[in-house]
């Protein structure tokens, strides 16, 4: 274990700065600019996780975000640990401490094993077969399901972090920074235009920045060598930004992209303090090269899965970039050339390559030749049929291939080994592209998905091996020829270019390699996240799913946190040679963004806390605080809920103000109740047009309630309007309904009748709104506006005034939402807390009482006034809530009219408003409590519910409104309310309960 | 995500948009007129294709004026963006 497997030759690591880590509780140290991965495999660990569902031994399979294996919960501390974090990307820091995920009690001891040994019984849709029935058995089931999966712990405290959202409108986005992202940021800034280019690495140069070899030139030099330069030559553009730890999440149409910029995740936990740690980039780009590469395949074979089993590639990485050994034994196993340029490296650095399994017959090309020439052993038309070793492979067995390559011939090899690196050729990755709406087009001769150059949106290209070219030539010809004309270029700083690398001819590939033993007896992942294997995806093709959106579904390959980055072609493959078809006929299964995931953090970004919705506060607000109000939300509003005193809870304030407003007065705060300003010759055809009731004849200085409908005929708004002349009304609505109203009314005016003079402005913020109400109102607005005559006849119920309060000009209404005297002044915002406490002070004597919604809701329900979205929920129509005497039979047409009489609205079986008493005084019935009529017959027939629920102080019981089928025909019927404990007895009433005369208004 | 050209402001961001649904349903002039079954025709039945639709869209965060567009469901792309009230152009 505390073998160290570094060598000391590599640019890329700093071996000056050592840098100590935890992983599972062991004290390790690796170097800056290791990636936990890397300082793990140095260290000579490869097993770091358990699979989801046979808990297998699983080891560092990659180097990059296509990592199915290495992904640890990182950090301990409850508000800041990270779960599901790639050992891959994560570069160590000081003080990291990292943990397997999903093994218990540990990686190396996992009770969840026995589902190895089980898994027989494990098929593909295992979980869907069993845990489905009984239903009731699922949250037994469910418990067992969560212990055991892997899914990492999140966070138990809020996150401390800041994060950070940043727009940016370039000009060019360039995604990627391997050699195709390079020459295309240089092509872009060069000709001045504004460009970006990200890459998710800590440095820029992809794969061919460590590509020392003899076979790779370009202009004579190495390669390597040359895109360094290149690199360095983008300093000299003040027009190009370059992002590190940059990964592009999300590419939607009209080239909006979204990227996340780590910031922190780097540094030692103390450098980290008061910076932000992501930054979401939301990038509109005039035009974006993707430039996002390609990753290598596995190859399909028994048992394919164990540590110490790594892409071939990434093994090339390890020791070229890192300077790390993933092994000292170590065998390849390929159906392609690039196999041979990790044995070149390898032995370039004194690691033992015992033997290179090929595939196919031969390969004559210069790299090739070039690993025969150092004395590498290949094994020509092989393949490896079985491994061995349980947390690390030992060995692994080799047969000959049949011509067809269905079948193994001959003899059994044994191997051993402590590392096998394999290679199955490569996937361009095109998830960014078809996220953005372009298709793909499946190139048969190497078996790869490639954009489609005519169903590509505009204003993109793909370049590089992400556009399915591999050979270095052609990334770097075709890059400059397709950007020459992406970017209208004529001469470009490569026209000269010269590029030697070597030529691969020879091409062979099997999806599912053969073996000795019967698929049955052999265990080939596909899906090492999710333990699906070919024979699970051949199972479910026997089964009869056919699309590959079922099979993934059923099987779960590519479902997990990698996407199937590394699995969806060969089940792809795998599904087409079983059941016959063209891959290309196939399609793939849908990448849906995020392309990597994304923290909750980077997404929500500074929109935390208080800035996570807007917060309005009336004018009065101050007061309300200063005197102990409860607040309730009322969309983004903040109201007055209740005013305890003296340690009162909820239900002793609102009985205490409840029984004040009756008895002698109280004053509320309805400045939030939306106002709306109409003018124009026709704003009284504009009325009666919305409403139900007719405008045209109301005389200017009046008020009056109007109901407003839907289309379909169901309630939506309500409240009073006021004529304040000729052309000149101001509508108030509902709280919560405000900007819909307005919205709404615009849309009719705009659209449907443009001929009509008439001027909406919403004054909603513009004025406040007291309302004072009760016996003695009017000997307080006496005391306030003492030259007003509120006599009766000069100033009836439903009627206005302009008058001035201390020289600022008013608005005084007569209008009640509590059934009492009432008024309601309506003065700027500027001046309403002044107003306010002159109200409070001139109500002293009469002990003038501060309500809040609460106490507001349960005086209008004693008078049976509906609150539209509490009693109403959009399927009622104002004969469902008894209101027949607001519809103006007369008028000719208005908003939801025909939907009156439709055959569905003129039922008489309709859910109806009733007032509800309980046979129990005492009892309180819950809001949206279910009536019925007869318990004891099942199904039990759900009558209505309740929608409004009060004890009320001033008739001393509790009293309910309720909708209820048929419920006009059924005054006096008996229903129960059925409880978890009990039944209550209620019978149906009349929905007016307090003052049915209405006498009290004009008291 | 897309890029919406307002007819009264130029291109905005999609965010600053609300879309109200399918274009060119006129609110029938005597709706009493109309029989159960023609007036749910004009409340209810909304094509949603997959292709080229017409479309209302709404201002709703800028100057708050509603306007047509001719969009393609299945692309995102706008073919063209007109006043209410206009004629909608050939595409
Ligand atoms: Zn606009």
């Amino acid at each position: 274990m505390s073998k160290n497997l570094r060598i000391n030759k590599n640019n890329f690591i700093d071996q000056t700065i050592r840098i100590s880590f935890k992983f599972n509780g062991q004290q390790l140290f690796g170097y800056k600019g290791d990636t936990l991965a890397s300082a793990l495999l140095a260290n000579n660990i490869h097993l770091v996780g358990r699979s989801f569902k046979y808990h297998r031994p699983r080891g560092i399979m990659t180097c990059g975000s296509e990592e199915p294996n290495a992904i640890v919960q990182v950090g301990n501390d409850p508000s800041l640990t990270d779960p599901n974090v790639r050992a891959t990307e994560i570069e160590i820091y000081e003080g990291l401490e990292a943990s397997s995920q999903n093994c218990w009690p540990s990686v190396n001891f996992d009770i969840g094993a026995i589902n190895n040994f089980l898994s027989p019984l494990l098929p593909a849709g295992f979980y869907y077969k069993t845990f489905m029935w009984p239903a009731s058995f699922w949250e037994k089931y469910e418990y067992f399901i969560r212990h055991s999966a892997g899914l990492g712990k999140a966070p138990t405290k809020p996150d401390p972090d800041i994060y950070d959202h940043q727009y940016s409108h370039c000009d060019v986005l360039v995604v990627g920074g391997g050699i195709s992202g390079i020459i295309s940021a240089r092509l872009s800034a060069e000709k001045g235009l504004d460009t970006m280019l990200i890459d998710d690495k800590n440095f820029l140069g992809g794969s061919t920045i460590y590509q020392e070899n003899e076979a790779y030139k370009i202009n004579d030099i190495y390669s390597n060598e040359w895109l360094a330069k290149e690199i360095k030559s983008l300093k000299n553009y003040p027009n190009l930004i370059i992002k590190n730890r940059t990964s592009l999440a999300a590419f939607h149409g009209y080239n909006y992209l979204l990227a996340r910029e780590n910031l922190t995740d780097h540094l030692s936990i103390s450098d980290r303090k008061n910076k932000i740690r992501q930054r979401l980039w939301k990038i509109r780009a005039k035009k974006v090269i993707i430039a996002s590469g390609s990753i290598e395949r596995p190859l399909i074979f028994s048992n394919n899965d164990r540590p110490g089993i790594i892409l071939s590639s990434s093994i090339k990485k390890y020791i070229d970039y890192y300077g790390v050994k993933t092994g000292e034994n170590i065998s390849l196993f390929t159906n392609n050339d690039s196999a041979y340029e990790t044995a070149i490296s390898l032995n370039k650095s004194g690691v033992k390559v015992n033997v290179i399994v090929d595939i196919r017959k031969n390969s004559d090309s210069l790299i090739v030749k070039e690993a025969l020439d150092l004395g590498l052993k290949v094994l020509w038309e092989s393949t490896v049929v079985e491994t061995q070793g349980y947390k690390k492979i030992k060995s692994f067995e080799v047969m000959k291939l049949s011509d067809d390559g269905n079948n193994v011939i001959g003899n059994k090899t044994k191997h051993n080994c402590d590392c096998l690196g394999i290679s199955g050729g490569w996937t361009p990755m095109v998830h960014l592209f078809t996220q953005s709406g372009g298709k793909l087009t499946f190139r048969n001769e190497d078996n790869v998905f490639i954009p489609d150059e005519d169903k590509t949106p505009p204003n993109q290209i793909s370049v590089g091996s992400c556009n399915g070219e591999f050979k270095l030539d052609e990334i770097v010809t075709r890059t400059i020829e397709n950007l020459k004309s992406f970017l209208d270029l004529s001469k470009t700083c490569y026209d000269e270019i010269k590029i030697n690398c070597p030529d691969e001819k020879s091409k062979r590939n099997i999806w599912l390699l053969p073996s000795d033993k019967p698929t049955g007896k052999t265990k080939p992942f596909l899906d090492f996240q999710n333990d699906s294997t070919a024979k699970d995806v051949k199972l479910a093709l026997r089964e009869g799913f056919k699309s590959i959106e079922h099979v993934k579904r059923y099987t779960t390959t590519g479902m997990g946190t990698d996407q199937g980055k590394l699995s969806n072609m060969h089940a792809l493959g795998i599904i087409a040679d079983t059941t016959g078809t063209n891959m290309g006929e196939l399609g793939t299964t849908t990448f849906r963004p995020p392309y990597t995931p994304l923290t909750f953090g980077a997404i929500v970004g500074r929109n935390v806390g208080e800035f996570f919705d807007h917060t309005r506060r009336t004018a009065i607000h101050n007061w309300h605080v200063k005197n102990n109000a409860e607040f309730e939300n009322v969309g983004q509003w903040k109201r007055p809920w209740y005013f305890p005193k003296n340690g009162e809870n909820m239900h002793q304030a609102v009985q205490r103000e409840s029984k004040a407003a009756r008895d002698s007065a109280g004053i509320l705060d309805a400045s939030t109740l939306g106002k709306i300003d109409i003018q124009g010759t026709d704003a009284s055809e504009f009325l009666n047009r919305v409403y139900t009731n007719a405008w045209s004849k109301l005389e200017i200085g009046k008020c009056r309630y109007g109901l407003m409908l839907n289309e379909d005929g169901m309630v939506y708004d309500d409240g009073v309007t006021t004529r304040l002349g000729e052309n000149h009304y101001i509508m108030t609505t509902t709280t919560g309904g405000a900007a819909n109203v307005l919205s709404k009314l615009e849309d009719y005016l705009q659209t449907e009748w443009p001929e009509l003079d008439v001027y909406l402005t919403t004054v909603t913020d513009q004025y406040s709104t007291i309302s004072i109400c009760g016996p003695n109102s009017k000997n307080i607005i006496s005391k306030i506006v003492p030259s007003l005559d509120l006599s009766d006849s000069n100033f009836p119920h439903m009627s206005f005034k302009n008058i001035k309060i201390s020289n600022v000009n008013c608005r005084i209404m007569r209008i009640s939402f509590t059934g009492e005297h009432s008024y309601e002044i309506n003065i700027q915002s500027n001046y309403a807390e002044d107003l306010w406490i002159k109200c409070m002070e001139a109500g002293k004597e009469f002990h003038l009482t501060p309500y809040g919604t609460e106490t507001m809701h349960l005086l209008r329900a004693e008078k049976g006034f509906i609150i539209t979205g509490q009693d109403t929920d959009g399927t009622l129509t104002p004969s469902d809530l008894q209101m027949d005497w607001i519809i103006g039979k007369k008028k000719f047409d208005f908003i939801g009219k025909r939907s009156l009489y439709r055959s569905d609205t003129i039922r008489e079986d309709r859910k109806q408003l009733v007032g509800l008493l309980t046979d129990d005084p005492k009892e309180v019935l819950e809001e949206g409590a279910q009536l019925v009529e007869n318990i004891n017959t099942k199904p039990v027939e759900m009558l209505g519910h309740v929608t409004s629920s009060y004890f009320s102080p001033n008739l001393n019981k509790s009293i309910a409104l309720a909708v209820v089928k048929s419920g006009k025909k059924l005054k006096g019927k008996k229903l129960i309310v059925p409880m978890e404990n009990k039944n209550i007895n209620v019978t149906i009433t009349d929905t007016v309960f307090y003052d049915k005369e209405n006498k009290r208004l004009n008291a | 995500m897309f890029i919406i050209t307002c007819p009264y402001c130029g291109d905005r961001d999609q965010t600053e948009f609300s879309c109200g649904g399918e274009a060119h349903i006129e609110r029938p002039k005597q709706p009493t007129e109309l029989s159960d079954d023609e007036w749910a025709e004009y409340l209810f039945m909304r094509k949603n294709i997959k292709g080229v639709q017409f479309e209302r869209w709404n201002h709703s965060h800028g100057c708050r004026k509603w306007f047509n567009i001719i969009r393609d469901t299945s692309n995102d792309k706008i073919h063209a963006v007109y006043k209410m009230g206009e004629k909608p152009p050939v595409i």
